[in-house]
């Protein structure tokens, strides 16, 4: 039973902190998430009582912790339907799409292959692949997204051809929070013999995911935006592409042994991509994460989530001073202007009244073209929020006028 | 002026929001020209400046930029044009040490005042900044110091 009352008693960031003087509400949950005590008890366990190094000692301490490492990559590969050789641990979304481009892009795209994406794209998903390009002379290429932002399927088999060697984009995106169909893309991009990368950063903490049902050959994504702790993340790579792709760095841990001639001899996948000591805490604290939003349930965080953007949509959609920009989107991302405002004021107001959202061009820079502004403000829900903390929102949107913006100051 | 009264201070923010001083492109006979575009914030503008003789004769500015910034780079242009580099630079000083909430005679900046109380929403000193380091920067430029 979904209770989010209960379920906001598990996080400290919900329980009496204020911003501005006023209750705090937060909405910017597409750039991180809270953390439950548990989470946080994890991490804080590992400095005060598990304190030692995976894969190094031969005493109890090491081992126990090792264990645990390994027992936060099967929760990683359970989560996401994966086997755990397949998860590379690494420091977030962005280092394991960066990966993806250096160890398997700068090695196998060749001059005239192309990158497939989308003009919705977060930088993390779309720098590295530039740069993939301009080291192979590979070509990139974007599907035209849909008037309303949306990728259509029709708009991707159109895009599609045999020089495309990769497609890489989010299955929900960080600005629009469309749900793409990565399922039935996966399948097209196969049949013309191109590989297909997931940038997860936005999908895995909001809908179920499966990379062995959708068939899609890289997945990235972060556990801070899942409840879990920063600096950690997850790659998954199909096996044989692990198997091929070069790590982005080497170091201890990565080599089954090396000798003076400078051969190198790295180890299996996923262990040749983790060199140096990880942020081990944090892997701990993944886990710990995944647990949590596991025991409520992904169908039911969706499900609620849906049921409070319909709630937050309906009492904004007939506002004349506000123009949203993705009202068809499933999730919970709300992505809209005060009219005559610009986005930073009215979030610098928003904030004064106690409330984070986000206003910028939330690292998709080229998306902003499309949507014929410089900027916009985005609201994020998850399954904490509520629909009281909704209201005040509403009222806030409702009252805004750019007097009260510039009143900030005095 | 009465600085104790917000409604004044207000109109003038308004005021050179709604119709900003000196906001275009510059053009050939500007000779110099910064671009700001922060990396923390959205505004992107640009501001030129013609310094001939230790004197700055022109500033405009274009680009987007918020309420605070368009208002406080507005204002600035109004301020500082037809002003000797050596008052221009003890005039930005006087402002820098207002946003730092120092202990300071307000009088010689005019408008600029309407910023004075900026500080308390800390993140967008930026915002009432942007304009003025711009400026800080091309006297700088104009004088060689600029690396």
């Amino acid at each position: 039973m979904f209770d989010v009352n209960k379920i906001r008693q598990d996080f400290p960031m919900l329980n009496g902190k204020t911003m501005q003087g006023k209750p705090l509400i937060y909405f910017d949950n597409a750039a991180t998430t809270f953390k439950p005590q548990t989470v946080i008890d994890t991490v804080v366990k590992y400095y005060t009582e598990q304190t030692a190094n995976v894969h190094r000692g031969d005493y109890d301490l090491s081992y126990q912790v090792s264990e645990g490492y390994e027992a936060a990559r099967e929760t990683v590969a359970r989560f996401i339907n994966a086997q755990p050789r397949e998860v590379v641990l690494t420091s977030g979304a962005s280092a394991a799409l960066n990966l993806v481009a250096y160890g398997w892009g700068q090695k196998f795209l060749k001059p005239g292959d192309v990158i497939l994406s989308t003009e919705a794209e977060h930088a993390s998903n779309i720098l590295p692949w530039f740069k993939a390009a301009e080291v192979t002379g590979a070509i990139f290429e974007y599907i035209p997204l849909a008037q309303n932002g949306e990728l259509t399927l029709e708009n991707f088999k159109a895009a599609m051809h045999s020089k495309v060697k990769v497609v890489t984009l989010a299955n929900i995106t960080n600005v629009l929070g469309y749900v793409a169909p990565i399922k039935e893309m996966a399948k097209i991009a196969h049949e013309y013999g191109a590989i297909i990368v997931v940038d997860g950063a936005q999908g895995v903490p909001h809908i179920a995911t499966d990379v062995e049902d959708w068939d899609v050959d890289y997945l990235a994504f972060s556990a801070h935006k899942l409840c879990g702790p920063t600096g950690v993340g997850a790659l998954y790579g199909k096996y044989e592409l692990l198997q091929q792709m070069d790590p982005f760095m080497l170091g201890g841990g990565s080599n089954a042994r090396f000798d003076i001639c400078g051969n190198i001899l790295l180890k299996n996948p996923p262990y040749k991509f983790e060199a140096g000591t990880p942020a081990i805490e944090a892997v701990l604290g993944f886990k710990a994460a995944i647990d949590y939003i596991s025991a409520i349930g992904m169908e039911n965080i969706m499900a609620y989530e849906h049921e409070l953007r319909k709630y937050l949509m309906s009492q904004i959609k007939d506002m004349e001073h506000i123009t949203i920009y993705n009202p068809e989107a499933a999730t919970g991302i709300i992505t809209f202007n005060v009219k005559d405002i610009f986005a930073q004021d009215a979030a610098s107001y928003i904030n004064s009244q106690g409330i984070a959202v986000r206003a910028g061009n939330h690292c998709a820079k080229i998306l902003m073209d499309m949507l014929q502004t410089s900027e916009t403000i985005r609201a994020s829900l998850y399954f904490y929020n509520t629909k009281e903390e909704i209201d005040h929102f509403v009222q806030v949107i409702r009252e805004i006028t750019l007097e009260k913006c510039v009143d900030l100051f005095f | 002026m009465d600085i104790t009264d917000p409604m004044l201070l207000r109109q003038i923010i308004m005021d050179h929001y709604q119709y900003p001083r000196n906001k275009h492109a510059g053009d050939a006979h500007h000779n110099h020209m910064i671009h700001m575009a922060s990396e923390s914030c959205i505004d992107d503008i640009k501001v030129w400046a013609t310094i001939e003789n230790d004197k700055i004769t022109d500033i405009c500015f274009d680009g987007v930029a918020c309420t605070i910034s368009t208002a406080s780079t507005s204002i600035l242009t109004e301020l500082l044009k037809g002003k000797s580099i050596e008052e221009a630079r003890t005039l930005i000083d006087r402002y820098f040490d207002m946003i730092d909430l120092k202990n300071v005679d307000l009088e010689p900046l005019e408008e600029a005042i309407a910023f004075y109380q900026v500080g308390k929403q800390a993140n967008r000193i930026k915002c009432a900044t942007i304009g003025w380091n711009a400026m800080k920067q091309i006297i700088e430029e104009s004088e060689g110091k600029h690396d």
